[in-house]
């Protein structure tokens, strides 16, 4: 589905809101030598998904009136890099300089609907889709040039946004040859793309372009953006997720708390407006202490949490099944294990911020929701209003790493500037509803059985695997926004079932005859979505520690005893480079060395990881000191920009792995702060290094989520190689190690 | 409402706000200064560190009225004229920031160390750092830019 533009796009656009920044390296030389330009090869494989959605070159690419690039993505930056990557692809593909290509990041109704910014899906789609559009935008304009110079297209040249012949003689700028037109063909293949060995962008380190505004304290993040006569807004969430409003007395709030300017109460939605932001935080606070609700349904014992989650799962699904387990099983000695994962916070150092201005007729929505087009789908329904009437533009915000409460706080701000029209409503969320209202990474519960055969090769591979929803992100059900939930006619969310993942990296990618795998679906007690490789940090966690127990079983080395159930040349490559990363550590008798290796998805990015820890036996203090990733993620994009990717996912997981678990008791969350939810810090980060195998001839695959997986079992197999503790409960505290 | 004179980035600047605002609100609200970022609001996360007489502080925790008597208060804004500063030019060249949501924080705080102590340790560095935190994990590339940082200033005074 194309989205119907606001503004014509058939014309030049003028060069707005912004500001490029140095000098352009050809540009600026007229009259200098002209650029030797690469060579061009045929692609005729597949497009992207995204270009299925958005067919023609200026959904993607507008060439602008000075002569700049402007390219449309759907997706947003939050920290991923994501705009630099689009720059590169189209930069490469027609040859300009990076600061002559302005990325314009999601809004409805002007960049095309990509979905959602996650899943690592960016470069993948994103990206791939500005290369093709690029490739093809200038096949046309080369095209349109040869007629108008009446000279032919081998004699021409493309570069900086200009056409001109190799004699020299005659030129046209882009905007010459459009004549005030944009490229409306389709995108389709063959398309003559860059020889990828002359590539002077793509598969470099190109310093990111946004960061100088960021040491500036100057980035535009959605907690920073200001509308003249604008006014703030807090939301006074309930007690617990089931609450009620029983009454609300408002009565002194006036007197009490200056700048007041509205109370809005929506069943049970309570909202207050004020005139500055201080304002609203006390005046939420008012409405807080002067209001009664129903008590929500009481949650599980946290020690039970585990059986409850038994108890309530459905039926199981067979989600995989070869060979036959069952036969291959009976009789012969069998390694069984289960393991569990709590449920884990996004915990982003920008807690949600939404903007609304209802006009009278439009309602625009500034977030930094992950998915504006199917955010404004659940508005839609929620509001009973028209898409079409619902205008969002993406703002950056923090690294949010998945689905968090980005869309929420639009849905807040929504609720509000409908019942205060004409003027711009700001509803910053706080730290502590942040943390409470989140939708959480599921609680899991893996139990794997696995029998070797006579040869110590893995014959067997049973896994049963308990898990909630991995996405309940926004569409046309409105339930999945939170306010919506409250209102006088409450929308309550659908169950999406396996939906997101859940089982995702269960049955691993090793040659194993026989394997089987059951997928078990629980609605638990929290609201629960994605988080950063959804399923598969619990699943790789439980498949590569068990795959030390049966290389131990077995008596191999575990990075041999992998290699032996791996055919693939690119898995073992990246278990080749961790092995030769760490060849050379000396080990102390404290110390272990410990390994994993996944595919993301059994389809995606290879990576093998590896993680040093000394362990003190009496106190179960665990010291992370290093750990090391070999990674493949196909044709690399940025590499300095993966490698950032890579290095700050391993310090999450390994933060998640040793630290992070949402605690609550049975009437309420508890852990709501970063003291009570703790998240690793400096003194207690690792070392890290980072090797990247680019493969240019390769598909490019998303990075984002790679590193997450494999870091807990790496760091779980280093610690029963330090102590000779196994570890199969999240997180891996000193408690769950020590001897005392 | 209450008037009151600050001393901010070496300008006098009045605002009228009730006692009791946190400076945090008054620098991103009525000054408009966003680069200080609010997370937690609570003092646990370093997000909204500034200098005031040039040793760090948590914006949130401070009380307007306890700094409008001439102390001077430094907001990532106040670093450099044109982002030149040898911190936020050692930024840049580690690329340490992802989101860059909590680096103002981190910058204003490596900044604090290098003032007193201009060749730290990684230890040193850890150790002074280690209320700042990000979420994205740029901790290591944040070390590696105050090593850069240090590295610089040094040439600087040879
Ligand atoms: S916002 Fe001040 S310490 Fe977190
Ligand atoms: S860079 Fe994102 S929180 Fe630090």
């Amino acid at each position: 589905m194309i989205a119907i533009p606001f503004q014509s796009r058939r014309k030049f656009l003028k060069n707005i809101g912004y500001i490029s920044v140095g000098f352009s390296l050809l540009g600026a030389c007229i009259g200098a030598e002209d650029p030797t330009i690469a060579s061009r090869i045929t692609y005729d494989g597949k497009l992207p998904g995204s270009i299925g959605r958005a067919k023609t070159v200026n959904a993607w690419i507008e060439i602008l009136e000075d002569g700049n690039i402007r390219v449309l993505s759907g997706k947003v930056e939050l920290g991923q890099g994501i705009r630099t990557a689009i720059q590169q692809v189209a930069a490469e593909e027609l040859d300009m300089d990076l600061d002559k290509i302005q990325v314009h990041l999601a809004e409805t109704g002007l960049t095309p609907n990509e979905g959602y910014t996650g899943a690592s899906a960016s470069i993948q789609n994103s990206a791939m889709s500005v290369r093709y559009a690029a490739a093809k935008a200038r096949q046309e304009l080369l095209l349109l040039a040869s007629k108008k110079l009446n000279t032919p297209i081998n004699d021409l040249l493309l570069f900086n946004g200009i056409v001109k012949s190799k004699l020299g003689n005659k030129s046209l700028t882009f905007a010459e040859i459009l004549e005030g037109e944009q490229i409306d063909r389709e995108v389709s293949i063959p398309v003559p793309i860059k020889n990828k060995a002359e590539h002077r962008y793509v598969g470099k380190s190109v310093p990111r372009t946004d960061i100088g505004e960021m040491v500036r304290g100057q980035a535009g993040y959605i907690q920073n953006l200001r509308f003249p006569g604008m006014v703030h807004a807090r939301v006074v969430r309930p007690p617990g997720y089931e609450s009620k409003l029983l009454t609300l007395d408002e009565n002194g709030l006036m007197a009490e708390v200056p700048g007041v300017i509205k109370t809005v109460v929506k069943g049970s939605f309570v909202g207050v407006i004020t005139e500055r932001e201080h304002q609203a935080i006390k005046a939420e606070q008012y409405l807080k202490n002067h209001s009664e609700w129903t008590t929500s349904v009481p949650f599980p014992e946290k020690e039970n949490l585990f059986t409850h989650i038994k108890e309530i799962a459905n039926n199981p699904e067979t989600v995989r099944n070869e060979g036959n387990v069952e036969a291959a099983i009976k009789g012969v000695e069998t390694i069984k294990a289960k393991y569990t994962k709590p449920y884990i916070k996004h915990a982003s150092l920008g807690p949600a911020c939404g903007l609304a201005m209802f006009d009278g007729e439009v309602l625009h929505i500034w977030s930094h929701s992950q998915g504006i087009y199917p955010l404004r789908e659940a508005l839609a329904t929620m509001l009973y209003m028209e898409a079409e009437k619902i205008h969002i533009t993406a703002v950056p915000g923090a690294g949010c790493f998945g689905h968090s409460t980005a869309d929420d706080a639009a849905t807040d701000a929504a609720l509000l500037a409908l019942e205060y029209p004409n003027t711009h409503i700001r509803v910053q969320w706080s730290r502590h509803d942040e943390h409470s209202w989140d939708p959480y990474g599921p609680a899991m519960i893996v139990e794997l059985e696995a029998s070797l055969d006579e040869n110590n090769k893995i014959n067997s591979w049973k896994a049963e695997v308990w898990t909630d929803s991995h996405s309940t992100r926004p569409n046309k059900d409105a339930g999945t926004v939170l306010a919506a939930r409250y209102l006088e006619t409450p929308f309550t969310m659908k169950s999406r079932g396996y939906l997101g993942g859940g089982h995702r990296n269960a049955d691993p990618y090793y040659k194993i005859p026989n394997m089987k795998l059951n997928a078990h679906y629980y609605e638990g007690p929290f609201r629960v979505s994605s988080l950063r490789s959804l399923g598969s940090f619990t699943n790789i966690f439980a498949v590569e520690s068990l795959m030390d127990s049966l290389a131990e079983k077995a008596g191999q080395n575990p990075l041999d005893f992998r290699l032996r159930h791996l055919e693939d040349g690119r898995a073992i490559a990246v278990i080749h480079k961790v092995k030769e990363l760490t060849a050379s550590q000396n080990i102390a008798v404290d110390q272990g060395v410990g390994y994993a290796f996944m595919r993301y998805k059994n389809t995606d990015a290879y990576i093998a990881m590896a993680a040093k820890v000394a362990v003190d036996k009496v106190t179960g203090n665990i010291e992370l000191i290093k750990m090391w990733a070999a990674v493949d993620v196909g044709e690399v994009i940025n590499m300095d920009g993966i490698t950032n990717q890579i290095e700050g996912g391993m310090i999450q997981a390994a933060s998640w792995t040793l630290k992070e678990q949402v605690t609550f008791n049975t009437n309420e969350i508890t852990g709501t702060d970063y003291l009570k939810y703790p998240i690793l810090r400096f003194s207690e980060i690792p070392l890290v290094e980072v090797a990247i195998i680019n493969r240019p001839n390769e598909a490019a695959y998303g990075v984002g989520e790679v590193s997450m997986p494999p870091t807990a079992a790496a760091i779980a197999n280093a610690i029963y190689k330090a102590c000779g503790k196994r570890v199969f409960d999240l997180p891996i505290t000193p408690e769950k190690i020590s001897d005392s | 409402m209450a008037t009151f004179q600050l001393d901010i980035n070496n300008t006098k600047l009045k605002v009228e706000v009730t006692e009791g605002t946190s400076l945090l609100w008054v620098l991103r609200e009525h000054l408009g200064l966003t680069g200080t970022k609010y997370s937690c609001g609570i003092g646990q996360c370093g997000s909204c560190m500034v200098h005031i007489d040039n040793g760090p502080m948590r914006a949130c925790l401070l009380q307007v009225e306890n700094f409008a008597e001439g102390q001077k208060i430094k907001t990532i804004e106040g670093l450099s004229k044109n982002g030149d500063h040898p911190v936020q030019k050692a930024w840049i060249e580690a690329q340490a920031p992802q989101c860059g949501y909590c680096q103002s924080g981190q910058i204003m705080q490596a900044v604090a160390l290098l003032d007193a102590n201009p060749n730290p340790t990684t230890e040193e560095i850890k150790t002074h750092m280690n209320g700042i935190l990000c979420r994205c994990g740029t901790y290591l590339r944040i070390i590696k830019a105050v090593e850069l940082a240090a590295a610089s200033q040094s040439k600087i005074e040879n």
